[in-house]
């Protein structure tokens, strides 16, 4: 019998009863676009992270005080110290290593910024110029903080878009005075809306040289460093010179953990990645179903047509012809069960990524590919058994119909 | 050129052995036509599946044309079915979401014979047989005797040397019944061999050679000349 026979046989035989046919369809395909659908959204997920770690700057390596420890707590903390700082002196001496692009230090707190009878509770930032360039930040008007010496604390401030709107509506801010906790300062410019990013919102803070910032808390140490490397393949070197160079400068003391942003990265990387397999994994299980239901149907069909089986005994097919025009039909269905469930899962995908613009939703191909493997396989895997009981009937009974 | 020697055939019926078959003798020269006859249960349909390879002898030999075909595996003797045997039946098994011609090639198909080929062996059996007009119906909007004129065409597309034939004319009324009768005996004037079962006596007579059974025995061989060469 011919490959083409075969399969214009068994078509026929799955138009023959439509309605069983469809809802075999319609379980493969649940399955296969439950497949499709959910790895989108855990891709979707992945990538998400993935672009808000790159809109945090590209090369990046963070330097945080203090060490963290595998176990225990740290002594310290029960005595009240602190690790030691990190000061503005470390954060330039970092810039000796010629894999460093460029450093901007990093001190955080909050406080009040008033301007006329306005007031509100800001998150404070204290940094340098090159923040601008190391977080990837646009400025929407006037100027960023001046370049020059590090330790010097003028009396100047960027304000967060939406901060600007707060205390000055639409009015020009640039060049009023506000005052940010005891001390004035002069606006020389405002922040793109840039909306969130990693849970911080870059539109309801404010910048002020670090100097200031510290002045402003009474403290000296930084909240963090943020080193850019010279290129992607600079980034380990960095780090160890980083490392190096601050350890040597606190004694010998390894009380500074600097990470890479790409360490990060991996780490987040690994876990939603997971993530996404399970939740494939879970919805294969669903195309497993089908396979089960595949079987049923078949099992029912081998009963209903026993009388046609005996006839096609008796006009002289051998078993494996049998076995193979259930094969046929079983693979059929499971490949038309997978196209409905691709369109289906695709188009799933597309509405929510319709839905929640900002995921960047798309079915990655390894799932699209193992969901249509796994519809195939369980699908012609559960049809071996009523094929197998469809080719060993007794023709004589077969054809009596029993 | 068929010859039985010894058949038994029993069955297990519980635990007790029934033999619906017991020490059949029986030769077939190519283009005799035998009417089996017997009440039911006397075993004519077990030997009728017997002599198209649908069951097998508990013992004894089935030569077919010189060679032994009941030592055939499954798959050769599906074979023999299809190139030396066709089946007639009296509910005509025809397969309902086929049309008459596909129901025609049916063996064909499954033989592997190229489309060509089939087609112009179905138009031609569609146009010996009257069944023109009919081709593309399916088997539920045609009568029993176009039915069994469709089954007939498919039991001799692939030109056998026997036509096995399981009370051909039992679902039809008299008029057509003959009628299908008289499209069979001309088989038999080509030069197939023809075995037909049946209860009909009126029917039986009109073989040259009967067969009587009862009880899975041979209770009669007789030609119409009055010969008998019975045991």
């Amino acid at each position: 019998m011919k490959f083409a026979d075969i399969l214009h046989f068994a078509l026929g035989s799955l138009r023959g009863s439509t309605v069983r046919t469809l809802l075999m369809i319609l379980a493969m395909s649940i399955g296969v676009a439950a497949v499709v659908i959910l790895t989108a959204l855990g891709e979707g997920a992945r990538r998400y992270v993935v672009n808000q770690f790159a809109s945090l700057g590209t090369n990046l390596v963070i330097v945080l005080p203090g060490r963290t420890e595998t176990a225990g707590i740290a002594p310290g903390m029960l005595l009240g110290q602190v690790a030691r700082e990190i000061t503005l002196d470390d954060a330039e001496a970092v810039l000796r290593s010629n894999a460093v692009k460029r450093i901007a230090p990093l001190t955080i707190g909050s406080a009040t910024l008033s301007h006329d009878a306005l007031n509100r509770e800001v998150v404070v930032l204290g940094s340098t110029h090159h923040l601008l360039e190391v977080r990837h930040m646009t400025l929407g008007m006037g100027s960023f903080l001046p370049q020059g010496d590090i330790h010097e604390s003028t009396s100047v401030i960027v304000l967060g878009k939406k901060i600007q709107q707060e205390l000055f509506g639409n009015t020009s801010a640039l060049g009023q005075w506000v005052r940010l906790g005891d001390r004035r300062f002069r606006v020389i410019g405002v922040m793109a809306a840039q909306g969130e990013s990693m849970g911080f919102n870059t539109d309801e803070i404010v910048i002020v040289p670090v100097a200031s910032a510290h002045q402003l808390f009474n403290t000296s140490g930084l909240f963090r460093i943020l080193i850019e490397a010279k290129n992607r393949d600079a980034i380990e070197q960095a780090k160890h010179d980083a490392e190096t160079i601050l350890f040597a400068r606190h004694a010998g003391e390894k009380d500074v953990t600097v990470i890479t942003q790409d360490a990060v990265l991996a780490t987040f990387d690994r876990i939603l990645t997971a993530l996404t397999l399970a939740v494939g994994g879970i919805a294969a299980i669903s195309l497993a179903v089908a396979g089960v239901l595949i079987m049923n149907v078949m099992l029912i069909a081998v009963a209903q047509r026993v009388k046609e089986i005996g006839l096609l005994k008796a006009l002289g097919a051998p078993s494996t012809q049998i076995r193979s025009l259930f094969f046929a039909e079983a693979a059929l269905l499971s490949s038309i069960g997978s196209m409905m469930g691709l369109i289906l899962g695709y188009a799933g995908s597309l509405l929510i990524g319709q839905l929640y613009p900002s995921l960047p939703v798309s079915p990655p191909w390894w799932a699209v590919l193992a969901a249509c493997a796994t519809a195939l396989t369980t699908g012609i895997l559960f049809s071996v058994w009523p094929a197998r009981r469809a080719a060993q009937l007794d023709a004589v009974a077969a054809l009596a119909g029993r | 050129m068929i010859v039985l020697e010894n058949i038994n055939r029993s069955f297990l019926v519980g635990d007790q052995p029934v033999a619906a078959l017991r020490d059949i003798n029986l030769s077939l020269a190519d283009g005799e036509y035998l009417s089996l006859m017997g009440p039911s249960g006397s075993g004519k349909s077990t030997l009728l599946n017997l002599l198209g390879l649908l069951d097998r002898p508990s013992s004894g030999t089935y030569l077919l044309d010189g060679g032994n075909v009941t030592d055939l595996s499954d798959a050769q003797q599906a074979r023999v079915r299809s190139e030396k045997i066709g089946f007639v039946f009296q509910s005509f098994h025809l397969v309902p979401r086929l049309s008459a011609a596909q129901n025609i090639e049916l063996p064909m198909m499954l033989a592997g014979i190229p489309v060509a080929e089939r087609q112009h062996r179905v138009a031609e059996l569609v146009a010996s047989y009257g069944l023109r007009e009919r081709a593309d119906h399916r088997p539920d909007q045609l009568s029993g005797g176009q039915r069994q004129r469709v089954a007939i065409a498919r039991a001799t597309v692939m030109n056998p040397a026997i036509l096995l034939a399981d009370e051909p004319t039992g679902n039809l009324d008299r008029a057509t019944g003959r009628e299908v009768l008289r499209l069979l005996e001309q088989l038999t004037e080509r030069g197939i061999t023809l075995v037909m079962v049946t209860h009909d006596a009126e029917i039986g007579v009109r073989a040259p050679r009967q067969l009587h059974m009862l009880d899975g025995r041979i209770l009669s061989d007789q030609l119409s000349s009055d010969q008998s060469t019975a045991p």
